[in-house]
């Protein structure tokens, strides 16, 4: 094959960068950030309608967004994002030329044509059937159209990655083995395969059904196989942004990781279990076993959640090594107060560490033990968790890595820089808020999608308690904070990619402040003098709350009616 | 670093430090606690779903809803029907077109298999103040067998969503002292 790619290099990683690669790069992660400030806007209209003091949108409105709402973030911003991040392991950190442009150009333009249609037969061809649009609820045939779409697409974005890989060792860019962030970004594609096929599985006869080509599709069958989709989608993210935790470790901090071999196994375990979480939507269906409930909810014995609290040690355990290493040693947490907290990758990265252990992670877990799912499904602590995991986690994680893409591969300076210190606060709390107040309402029993939880006009009307009310409320106060800390972001990234000053070919960014490798810790953390007393104490805080919560709603489950 | 190859080639023969080991002990222990604390509730615990459950079509089941309400009909509400099935009885709640039918009146501490299925789409049983969550499907008849602890009077929230009336789908139990 004839290898003519260009390549330039990057002053300040010295990495080889193939400037197709790069241009594509570019074009997933704008195209990304143009849906989230879209899907972003018709989150804050659901959350200042769900707000019983401003319930802005009439019903109709209220459920097109909602709808419009899941699409747009859950599926569009992130896949984007995530084919970007895809192209940027592969070809980048590998220093190799990307398989096939070609291919990944129309990939690209399938899932933007796939995301326009179904954005078009959400708003405009009475396709408001959420996101999930269980069967019988029959939608427009170009909603399903869109999403496979942009299925397709996705599939040929994660084809180039593999192809890449490929050519990569083939043309020997490397030595030994892939880097730990490559190999993450490896079961994030893996996983796509997984859930894309899913995908096709049970959209395309849906399809087929929505044009009269079919009769029927079992409404159980239907769910089962599409959470396999949905659920498995979600858990691309989390192996895409812990490999985005890693990059940013080491791109901060020069963080090694602790042990290549646990890091990578606790990947290979996400690999092997996450997708077993279709099971966590059927806890309370009619038609599966206590037995298949219990060994798929709990991914085959909790082993992917295993992977995530190992990662848990091993990111926080592994900056605060390298923080040490340059003296910042004293007591359990100088290296965690030195930390660069005005650094947005940093600040974001860390917020998004925390929240999607504490809030997302127990969370999780939790709502997903076969018989305390009883006291949750479908009420708002479902959104209350996957906002946890998904915005706190995952997109503020994006975020904060957008902020070393911006000088690095954009090659431009960031511009409103104080404002850029702020964002993944004001975000960070913001998105936090929003989840701990839904799962507070939930708790309380409050409906997710829904839209008038006082019940005006029902025949027998329900009182939620006031503090449903207040959480509700709060909900509302804090969905307004995290859009703005979103507004801050695509005006910081905006302006930056399209008007910020442009890096000379060899010109280093000023900011945000990544330490040049010579700087980087190469040797530490060997077996037997590592010491990570702080990340220790984090761990442990995170294990007794974990423990603390799960055993609460086993109580809060002996308490309500019996069942059997 | 993470985001280049592994300074050691030989990577997966390298020692792995002392407290991430203990981590990973700790984590997987807690993981079988978890895991099998599901099935300890299933023998210890008194809320577990059966998983009883059959196919049915929307026909059989409103004849068997019908059979119910019409024997055991005590009074009507706003024109529905309130009724109070004998204990152990079978019981019909019936979802569709944004209602629950009919309106129930159990006894405290008594059980009752309670069928539930939906007309037209998927609905959401969702019991409050209770806080007791069940999926309804078309098509499928779900069997759950309750025991209410408590007197009272209780909402059916739809809780999931099913089309515009979505909002105004609430049903209502109530729950009277054994033998009243």
């Amino acid at each position: 094959m004839s290898n003519t790619a260009e390549f330039r290099t990057c002053p300040t990683t010295g990495l080889k960068v193939d400037l197709a690669a790069e241009k594509l790069i570019k074009a997933n992660a704008v195209v990304a950030i143009v849906f989230l400030a879209i899907g972003g806007l018709f989150g804050l209209l659901v959350a200042l309608t769900r707000w019983p003091w401003v319930h802005f949108l009439d019903q109709n409105d209220f459920y097109m967004v909602l709808t419009a709402h899941g699409f747009d973030v859950l599926l569009v911003w992130i896949l984007f994002f995530e084919i970007a991040i895809l192209y940027f392991a592969s070809a980048v950190l590998l220093g190799s030329r990307l398989a096939g442009p070609k291919w990944a150009w129309a990939g690209f333009a399938l899932m933007l044509i796939g995301a326009l249609t179904t954005n078009f037969a959400v708003l405009f061809t009475d396709s408001s059937y959420m996101f999930t649009s269980y069967v019988p609820m029959k939608a427009h045939p170009t909603f399903y159209l869109g999403i496979i779409l942009f299925a397709v697409g996705a599939l040929l974005g994660v084809g180039v990655f593999f192809a890449t890989l490929v050519v990569a060792k083939q043309e020997r860019t490397y030595e030994g083995s892939i880097p730990l962030v490559t190999f993450g970004a490896l079961t994030a594609a893996i996983i796509a395969v997984f859930t894309i096929a899913s995908g096709a599985i049970i959209l395309i006869p849906t399809f087929l059904w929505s044009l009269g080509l079919v009769s029927y599709i079992d409404p159980l069958l239907y769910k089962t196989i599409w959470w396999a989709m949905g659920h498995s989608s979600q858990q691309i993210n989390v192996a895409a942004h812990v490999a985005v935790w890693y990059a940013i470790a080491a791109m901060v901090f020069g963080a090694k990781p602790l042990s290549e071999k646990v890091s990578r196994m606790a990947f290979l375990m996400y690999i092997l279990f996450l997708q077993l979480a279709s099971a966590h939507h059927l806890l309370v269906e009619p038609g599966m076993s206590s037995e298949w409930k219990i060994f798929n909810t709990s991914y085959a014995m909790y082993l992917a959640v295993l992977g995530s609290m190992i990662h848990g040690m091993t990111v926080p355990g592994s900056i605060e090594a390298a923080q040490r290493a340059r003296g910042y040693s004293k007591g359990m947490f100088e290296w965690l107060r030195k930390a660069p907290w005005g650094n947005p990758a940093f600040a974001g990265m860390f917020m998004s560490l925390v929240f999607f252990g504490f809030l997302g992670g127990i969370s999780g877990v939790v709502m997903g033990t076969e018989q305390i799912n009883l006291i949750m499904h479908n009420t708002l602590y479902v959104p209350g968790h996957f906002h946890a995991t998904v915005v706190a986690g995952t997109t503020l994680a994006f975020m904060a890595i957008t902020y070393l893409l911006v000088p690095l591969i954009f090659r431009r300076e960031l511009m409103m820089k104080k404002l850029a210190k702020w964002q993944p606060y004001v975000f960070g709390i913001g998105v936090a808020g929003i989840s701990v107040f839904m799962m507070g309402a939930g708790t309380l029993g409050v409906s997710r999608r829904h839209w008038d939880i006082t019940f005006a006009g029902a025949a027998l009307p329900f009182d939620y308690p006031d503090v449903a009310f207040l959480m509700m409320g709060l909900n509302g106060l804090f969905a307004v904070l995290a859009s703005l800390g979103g507004i801050m972001f695509i005006v910081i990234i905006v302006s930056s990619v399209f008007f910020g000053k442009k890096l000379a070919p060899d010109e280093k960014p000023s900011y945000p402040e990544v330490p040049p490798q010579a700087i980087a810790v190469s040797q530490y953390g060997n077996a037997e003098t590592l010491k990570i007393p702080g990340t220790v104490m984090m761990v442990a805080i995170f294990f007794i709350a974990f423990i603390l919560y799960y055993f609460v709603n086993w109580k809060y489950l002996s308490e309500v009616w019996p069942l059997s | 670093m993470a985001i280049t190859p592994p300074s050691e080639r030989i990577w997966w023969k390298e020692p792995i430090a002392k407290i991430e080991l203990i981590w990973i002990i700790v984590a997987f222990l807690w993981g079988l606690t978890m895991f099998f604390m599901m099935i300890y509730w299933h023998g210890a615990g008194e809320q577990n779903l059966s998983n009883e459950a059959y196919k049915i079509t929307a026909e059989a089941f409103t004849e068997r809803a019908d059979k119910m309400i019409a024997e055991h009909t005590v009074r009507t509400e706003k024109g529905l029907a309130v009724v109070h099935p004998p204990p152990d009885s079978d019981v019909y709640l019936t979802a569709g077109y944004w209602q629950w039918k009919p309106i129930l009146e159990l006894e405290k501490d008594q059980s009752y298999r309670v069928h539930m299925s939906s007309l037209d789409y998927q609905h959401g049983f969702s019991l409050q103040p209770v806080n007791i969550n069940v999926q309804v499907h078309p098509g499928y008849d779900m069997v759950v067998t309750m025991k209410p602890n408590q007197v009272g009077e209780f909402g059916v929230v739809c809780n999931e969503f099913c089309g515009l009336g979505h909002h105004l789908m609430v049903g209502k139990i109530y729950v009277v002292e054994s033998g009243e």
